[in-house]
């Protein structure tokens, strides 16, 4: 405490933040960053979702009513790029920017002033992507995996698109730096690295493979470019390329992008299960070893997305094993946490629920997933919506559901109150009963024949499309719950430093909300936090 | 506009109730590799849901008995090794088991050597063209006239009017049932894939490449499939129809075909 207290006349930053704008345009403190992160996300989320609610119209009845088939396609392609890069990654990134420097007692990230730059970076890219839908040709239509030649079609948006990438990789690429920086070098003194809770861990881990694939995905898009502007033959039959080297060069990156989404939140779900079932997490270091093995998988199974391509035999049965393997590492986390709810004392306030409801869902994904893995049926499954009920299944109750529990858990760290519980358990509720009337009848429509990425579809797949599209409105709808939660999140009563009932966790040893500055000096672990 | 909207729902309803279309699960469809194909796809189904009932079962179990307002002392324990052990080698052998019929299935797909017919199919923005080789029968097959004006935007004419709505083509694929019949894949402006489920057949038409697929249809009948691969705006709009006949039936066509020629 003497050290601390001799140091602090060497603070200038003692006061508190900036007045006005320029505390948000030039922070550098790593609390008000996660929070512009969050709200980027969440505003992202909204338009992305209202992107949905068009394509869900479209699809609710046969016939064509309220678009043309290319904006239909436009509103495809960008949903998937804004919540992708700009619902699910932002909101992973703040809450690592709010949670990693107070999870492992650091004053703040390691490189403040790129965290800045890594965020501000965001609304310009968006602002760019965003601006294609009114350049002639419109938005891009040909997907968001970008597949040549047809991007190639795309009209003015195309360079606007491949620039926005850039600058999506280009703030991942810091941020996951930042993360990497700040974990390795700035944790507290006592806390080893398999000390550190399982969010901080998923996140180290989720940052190397930001590191390793991004740059790919950059280089992709740039010979996308070159192929379209200067000439070049990449990805262009007529000049000796091959189109399905991008499908490669893609999913190399897209592959470890899916993990890159799922596996914050595996470490968000991690942090919550334990302190509502009053219950250490199960097996702490073989739920990092199975993450692990999970990123380590990632990069050696991509081209299960490309089975129907045209691979030989051998190709074919190498990346169907190596995708089955998966399903190990995955299901020790799975067994995990039911073992960490065995025999606690849980309780169900809305953090617990969204973390529950990921576990049932996610599992479902992941069943779905296992299917997909087996070549010859993912023959049948490929491009339909048994694959968009998939990957739903995995993003939205998988990844989102994770968002919402990490937000609900750590608000009132946030912002010093208790959020409206009625209010969080009636969102909770609305989003997992409208998720699943949204996204299962998919399973039915996939399996039924109905390919994906149609603005229209033959009359037999008419029942379950109206099912999802009602579904769909619904969960939109529900979601307006959370910002009034958001919006009333002050009113509540005043929240306690720990919170909840005793969580493990440094997190909870600062005041609610916690100070602008925390951890000045590094804190000393000890038991109660939950260390042993 | 609305209003139609309506219209159409309250049509919808009645033709749910009509057609029941509430098809739950894939076709077994009309070669022994489709049926394969969908035993693979129940086994591994079933499977998962053993799997899902043991794990939500405990779950459940768990959310009911083990929760504070029962007033139970939460335990300590935070790891066992055996748990570990056995929960990571249930799956090995589980999967050890899957993959072993999946690998054999997968190798009697590829072996598509000496077909009895070969087709070139080649995928357009928007159609596909087929020839049959060693012959000069060729021809586009386009989405039907039925469906043309059905599908304009707002176009007043009810879907569920139209036979085989965006399923239907002008000039359909025939092909002798019985036999082994080759298919060619190729495209000449970005990316298509000729997916016909009944078949278990879907190939990417890729520009530059040529891939192969082969079926041998067990039963006559017409066949519908579609373009699986984004190709574009109308990529819901190209169809693929395959009338399996009769050998004799399938004769008789040809030399209809090479008169009109």
């Amino acid at each position: 405490m003497t050290a601390a207290v001799a140091d602090a006349h060497d603070h200038h930053d003692d006061h508190g933040p900036a007045k006005g704008i320029g505390r948000w345009l030039f922070s550098t403190n790593h609390k008000d960053i996660g929070t512009m992160y969050l709200v980027f996300s969440l505003i992202m989320f909204f338009i992305g979702g209202a992107m949905a609610m068009v394509i869900r119209s479209e699809l609710a009845i046969p016939g064509l009513q309220f678009v043309h088939p290319e904006f239909f396609n436009q509103m495809t392609t960008m949903h998937a790029l804004i919540m992708v890069f700009g619902a699910v990654m932002p909101a992973f990134v703040g809450l690592a920017n709010w949670m990693i420097p107070l999870m492992i007692g650091a004053p703040d990230m390691a490189l403040p002033r790129m965290n800045n730059w890594s965020f501000w970076i965001l609304p310009v890219a968006f602002g760019i992507l965003l601006s294609t839908l009114f350049m002639p040709g419109g938005a891009p239509a040909g997907g968001w995996t970008m597949y040549p030649p047809l991007i190639l079609q795309t009209g003015d948006a195309f360079p606007f698109l491949i620039f926005s990438v850039h600058l999506m990789g280009l703030s991942s690429i810091m941020g996951a730096i930042n993360v990497i920086v700040t974990i390795i070098n700035m944790r507290a003194p006592d806390m080893s690295l398999l000390k550190m809770p399982m969010f901080v861990w998923t996140w180290l881990i989720t940052a190397y493979l930001l590191i390793a694939v991004m740059p790919v995905l950059a280089g992709a898009v740039t010979m996308l470019l070159t192929d379209q502007f200067f000439g070049t033959s990449f990805f262009l039959a007529a000049g000796g390329g091959d189109p399905v080297m991008f499908q490669h060069i893609f999913w190399f990156f897209g592959h470890p992008e899916v993990y890159i989404m799922i596996l914050p939140a595996f470490g968000v779900v991690s942090e919550i299960i334990p302190t509502f079932s009053r219950k250490p997490l199960f097996g702490h270091d073989s739920m990092v070893y199975a993450a692990s093995c999970i990123a380590f998988l990632s990069f050696i199974v991509w081209a299960h997305h490309m089975f129907t391509v045209g691979m030989p035999l051998t190709g074919q049965l190498f990346f169907m094993f190596a995708t089955m393997l998966i399903a190990v590492p995955t299901g020790v986390k799975i067994f995990n946490w039911v073992a960490t709810m065995w025999r606690g004392a849980m309780t169900f306030e809305t953090p617990m629920l969204f973390s529950l409801a990921f576990v049932f869902l996610f599992t479902i994904g992941g069943f779905s997933g296992l299917m997909l893995a087996i070549a010859p049926a993912d023959v049948q499954y490929h491009d339909t919506y048994f694959v968009v009920a998939h990957f739903h299944y995995v993003l939205v109750p998988g990844s989102v559901f994770a968002i919402m529990a990490g937000a609900y858990y750590w608000l009132p760290k946030w912002t010093g109150h208790m959020y409206n519980e009625t209010l969080g358990k009636a969102h909770f509720w609305a989003s997992t009963i409208f998720v699943n009337i949204t996204f299962f009848p998919m399973h039915f429509l996939g399996l039924a024949a109905m390919p994906r990425r149609i603005p229209d579809y033959s009359t037999q797949y008419a029942d379950f499309n109206t099912v999802a599209s009602i579904g769909a409105i619904g969960f939109g709808l529900s979601q307006l719950l959370f910002v009034w939660v958001l919006l009333t999140s002050k009113k509540g009563e005043k929240a306690t430093a720990e919170v909840w009932d005793n969580p493990p966790g440094l997190e909870w040893t600062v005041p609610s909300p916690a100070p602008y500055h925390t951890f000045e000096t590094p804190p000393k672990l000890n038991e109660s936090h939950g260390f042993h | 506009m609305i209003r139609k909207s309506f219209l159409s729902l309250s049509g919808l309803l009645l033709a749910g109730t009509a057609s029941a279309d509430w098809a739950l699960n894939m076709p077994k469809g009309v070669t022994d590799l489709s049926l394969e194909t969908y035993n693979l796809h129940m086994m591994v189904f079933w499977w998962c849901v053993g799997i899902g009932a043991v794990v939500f079962g405990v779950m459940i179990y768990s959310l009911i008995k083990h929760r504070k307002s029962k007033g139970v002392e939460p335990a300590k324990f935070s790891h066992s090794t055996t748990a570990e052990i056995v929960w990571t080698t249930i799956p090995v052998v589980i999967l050890v088991l899957m993959a072993v019929p999946t690998a054999e299935t997968m190798v009697r797909m590829e072996d598509s050597r000496n077909p009895d017919l070969t087709i070139v199919v080649t995928g357009y923005q928007w159609k596909w063209h087929y020839k049959y080789q060693d012959s000069d029968i060729e021809f586009y097959s386009s989405l039907a006239r039925s469906s043309l004006e059905a599908r304009r935007k707002q176009s007043g004419v009810d879907p569920f009017s139209v036979d085989n709505y965006l399923l239907d083509v002008d000039n359909p694929v025939v092909v002798p049932s019985g036999s082994k019949i080759r298919l060619l894949f190729t495209a000449s402006d970005v990316i298509h894939s000729w997916w016909m489920p009944d078949f278990a057949i879907k190939k990417d038409a890729i520009p530059g490449i040529v891939n192969e697929a082969w079926f041998r249809p067990n039963e006559v009948g017409t066949y519908r499939g579609q373009c699986a691969e984004l190709c574009g705006k109308d990529h819901g709009y190209m169809p693929i129809v395959v009338e399996v006949v009769e050998p004799e039936a399938f004769a008789a066509w040809v030399d209809s075909r090479n008169v009109e020629q």
